[in-house]
């Protein structure tokens, strides 16, 4: 027995592995382990899209309603005050009120303003369109990510995929229920206006239509838990979520959940100025189309806070709570696509590619020895190194393992005894035409190196093409093989060939060809 | 043991008109079959709906069926086994993109009184989503394609990158004839067996000729055909060793790797089997047919070394101070 440079790198790298490993093979309290993917713990991906358009229209709607306000607080008449998709447009009652509304609409961003006579017009210019939808979508993300950090899951994944899409994966969701409420919580748009009622025409919502309502400036929106109930409000709300800097869960006289929700300075102001004249009037509360209610102004309220009451569970008011807290979806979102896996399903999965796992590297194993004697054990000991190696580095990186990964990792056994084939056989040539067991080892492995590295190259390039363009668990593939491949020049290559130093001086004396190497001669 | 030991050389390169015959055959044939019936993608990549749904005794299709055609969300659905007979799965081809209605949820509710089940799995691939993913694996496949022919081209010869290429792309073809003829359902896991193939098939050739390559170099002055022939043989027994080894993984995965894996591990299992056969069949004989020319090769080979001494001369000569 001799050391060398080869079986000490062997031995570090035996011993990397196993301490590396541990903790994902005896599944310890601390240290680094391999996370199991969606597909083989259970849980929910999703690759949502932006409906950005219907950020533009928001944010036309919006600025309609701050021309709303001004006018309204500077005295200026206005006539005809209308929006669609891009565009605003109003007439002036008096032209001498242009310079003012002028110097009004040129401090609103991205939009070009043309004054005609009494018309007036403003357009949102093309930059600022696509402004508004990247913000939608940069938004939608932050947004997102706020809710899921207070749902209560250990780290949920938010993330931008592509331009347009984002990426959600929610691991170790137990329950359909778990998962329903998770889906509501992102979906929920939260969008928080407070809409004046139509009292003029209120009485006849009844018999009006859609576009009865239109005609006036109003809308006609449903009461959240009777759909009966209909409510005429003006179309450009007074104050919307946006100005909203807090909301929390707070109970009524009755005990009942509320949500309590405080508006900043600008919110605050329009607010007071909005309740102190329209004395006597109602203000709908409405939340993502619906109105949650509809109380009478008693008096002008100050300070900037309002209620939310609506008959909900506290479980329900908490959600909202979160949602309207985390900021509203500037745009709606919907799937693109969708995976969720159950929980058995993936146990179940884990089970079947350990049994295949086990079942190939058992057939593999037996096979060697039977045909190599001493050198396929010293091959099956490079292969135990390999996947020891393969789970640590795995654990290390954090990395992810997936069904296709576990596929990987059955795969690189086959391909890691490759090597040792390759070798044993050049090894064997040299034997049968006579040469010495030492020359013919070291020779052997030469001649064997460069066809290996060749092939372990080309499959590398595959593993990297396969990692850049393939998505979620098929990642997983190509970082198993990936590893599993690196892995095995140093185990298969060089690890074996350190053992066979090591033991040439047993070797020299046996010259037992059919021991060592499984051949006669 | 050893199972393979020849002291002669054997004749593959007599047999390669037979081989090219029939390698021809099967392409043609993979591309009939494929012009016929067609790829049966699956939602990866034609978009889709997938509820997979496991009963605790044999799932009521029938039943299954009646309930499903009372909610218009499942019209067009089909439901088949998936694996044993309490498992099955429900595919549409159409999509919805709501968040909160989930399809899941849906299934749950009308297949109530069918009997105790869980919902296993809900795949939901958008239409553009699944056009995305499509061209992503096409673009994979030919980039590795070409990367490996860079490689090759850059490692050996040019008729090698070709020859080797060539031989992958036949491998391809008839895996994915394979594949149509039995119908098999087309999904991200058939592609990343696909790719496996593309890696494993040009193991094989490597193998060969990196023998070939060393034949040349010795510079035995042989018919080239021989030369083959001679390195095909002396590689036989590792072709065959790891061949058999992987197809035992392989063959295990097939066999007890679950319905889920099944379509990747039968994929592997037809390409390996044909990669193995093309690295000695296919490959090989194609650098024959390219015109490989070994005497040229050695010219080449000679000045590339002239060259080479040339420049280590003038680099002597400079540092010792001569120039």
């Amino acid at each position: 027995m001799k050391l060398n440079y080869r079986i000490v790198i062997f031995a570090v790298a035996i011993f990397f592995g196993l301490f590396f490993s541990a903790p994902s093979l005896l599944q310890t309290q601390d240290g680094k382990k391999i996370a199991l993917g969606l597909d083989l713990q259970g849980g929910l991906h999703m690759l949502l899209g932006v409906k950005t358009e219907d950020a533009v229209a928001s944010r036309i709607k919006s600025i309609a309603a701050s021309i709303k306000y001004f006018t309204e607080k500077k005295e200026i008449l206005i006539d005809g005050l209308s929006f669609d998709a891009e565009h605003i447009s109003f007439t002036l009652l008096d032209k001498d009120d242009a310079k003012t509304i002028q110097t009004f609409l040129h401090e609103i961003k991205g939009a070009v303003v043309a004054v005609a006579g009494e018309s007036v017009s403003l357009t949102l210019t093309s930059e600022e369109v696509i402004r508004t939808k990247e913000q939608a979508i940069s938004q939608a993300i932050e947004t997102i990510r706020n809710r899921l950090d207070q749902f209560g899951l250990s780290e949920p994944i938010v993330a931008r995929q592509g331009d347009e899409k984002i990426l959600v994966q929610l691991a170790g969701i137990k329950n359909a229920e778990d998962e329903q409420r998770a889906r509501e919580l992102i979906s929920r748009a939260a969008k928080l206006e407070l809409m004046a009622v139509d009292e003029e025409r209120a009485g006849r919502v009844g018999n009006m239509s859609k576009s009865d309502a239109a005609a006036y400036g109003d809308v006609i929106l449903e009461d959240v838990t009777n759909p009966n109930i209909k409510y005429l409000v003006r179309e450009i709300p007074v104050l919307d979520g946006g100005m909203l800097t807090d909301a929390n869960v707070g109970f009524d006289q009755n005990n009942r959940p509320l949500i309590s929700f405080s508006l900043n300075a600008e919110g605050a102001q329009i607010f007071g100025d909005f309740t102190g004249k329209s004395v006597g009037k109602r203000l709908a509360v409405v939340l993502d189309g619906k109105v949650y209610s509809a109380p009478v102004i008693n008096e002008r309220i100050g300070g900037g806070n309002g209620q939310i009451s609506g008959s909900y569970t506290v479980l329900e008011a908490k959600d909202l709570a979160i949602a309207l807290r985390s900021g509203s979806l500037l745009a709606p979102i919907y799937v693109m696509e969708k995976r969720s896996v159950g929980p058995s399903l993936g146990a179940d999965s884990i089970e079947a590619s350990m049994i295949a796992l086990l079942g190939g590297f058992g057939l593999v194993v037996v096979f060697m020895v039977v045909y190599y004697r001493m050198a396929g054990v010293i091959a099956n000991i490079a292969l135990f190194a390999n996947i020891l190696i393969i789970v640590a580095v795995m654990s290390l990186f954090g990395a992810t393992l997936t069904l296709p990964g576990m596929a990987g990792i059955v795969l690189t056994v086959g391909m890691a005894v490759d090597a040792n084939v390759i070798i044993s056989e050049r090894i064997r040539e040299l034997l049968h035409q006579g040469v010495s067991m030492h020359k013919a080892i070291e020779d052997g492995y030469s001649n064997a190196m460069r066809a290996i590295l060749d092939a372990n190259i080309t499959t590398l390039i595959a593993a990297v093409v396969l990692y850049a363009y393939g998505t979620g668990a098929i990642k997983g593939f190509a970082i198993t093989i990936s590893i599993g491949i690196l892995a095995s020049m140093l185990t298969a290559i060089l690890g074996t060939h350190g053992i066979y130093q090591m033991l040439e001086e047993k070797m020299k004396k046996s010259k037992n060809n059919l021991f060592w190497f499984g051949i006669r001669g | 043991m050893e199972f393979f030991r020849y002291t002669k050389t054997l004749g593959f390169m007599g047999k390669s008109k037979l081989a090219m015959f029939f390698s021809i055959a099967l392409i043609v044939s993979s591309f009939a079959i494929l012009a016929v019936k067609g790829l049966n993608y699956g939602v990866d990549f034609a978009g889709g709906t997938i509820v997979q749904v496991k009963y605790t005794a044999t799932a009521p299709i029938d039943a299954m069926r009646e309930k499903l055609k009372s909610n218009e969300t499942f019209e067009g659905a089909s439901i088949t086994e998936f694996g044993s007979a309490d498992e099955v799965v429900i595919r549409m081809r159409t999509t919805t993109g709501d968040v909160v209605v989930d399809v899941g949820d849906v299934t749950r509710e009308t297949l109530k009184g069918t009997g105790d089940f869980e919902v296993r799995r809900v795949d939901i691939v958008g239409p553009k989503v699944g056009s995305e993913l499509k061209e992503k694996g096409i673009m994979s496949l030919v980039l590795a394609i070409a990367g490996i022919l860079v490689y090759v081209a850059f490692r050996f010869e040019w008729r090698f990158a070709l020859a080797s290429v060539l031989a992958l792309v036949h491998d391809i073809s008839i895996a994915i004839g394979a594949i149509a003829l039995v119908g098999l359902e087309v999904n991200l896991d058939v592609l990343a067996a696909l790719l496996t193939i593309l890696g494993y098939s040009l193991n094989d050739t490597i193998i060969v000729f990196d023998r070939i390559r060393e034949g040349i170099v010795k510079g035995r002055d042989e018919e080239f055909a021989e030369v083959i022939d001679d390195s095909i043989t002396n590689t036989l027994s590792r072709t065959a060793l790891t061949s058999l080894t992987t197809l035992f993984v392989v063959f295990t995965l097939f066999v007890w790797g679950g319905e889920i894996i099944h379509a990747f591990a039968f994929t592997l299992l037809v390409g390996i089997t044909i990669g193995t056969y093309s690295s000695i069949f296919v490959a090989s004989p194609m650098l024959l047919l390219l015109g490989f020319d070994v005497k040229q090769y050695h010219v080449n080979l000679a000045e590339k070394a002239k060259r080479e001494a040339e420049k280590e001369k003038m680099r002597n000569q400079f540092e010792s101070g001569v120039m």
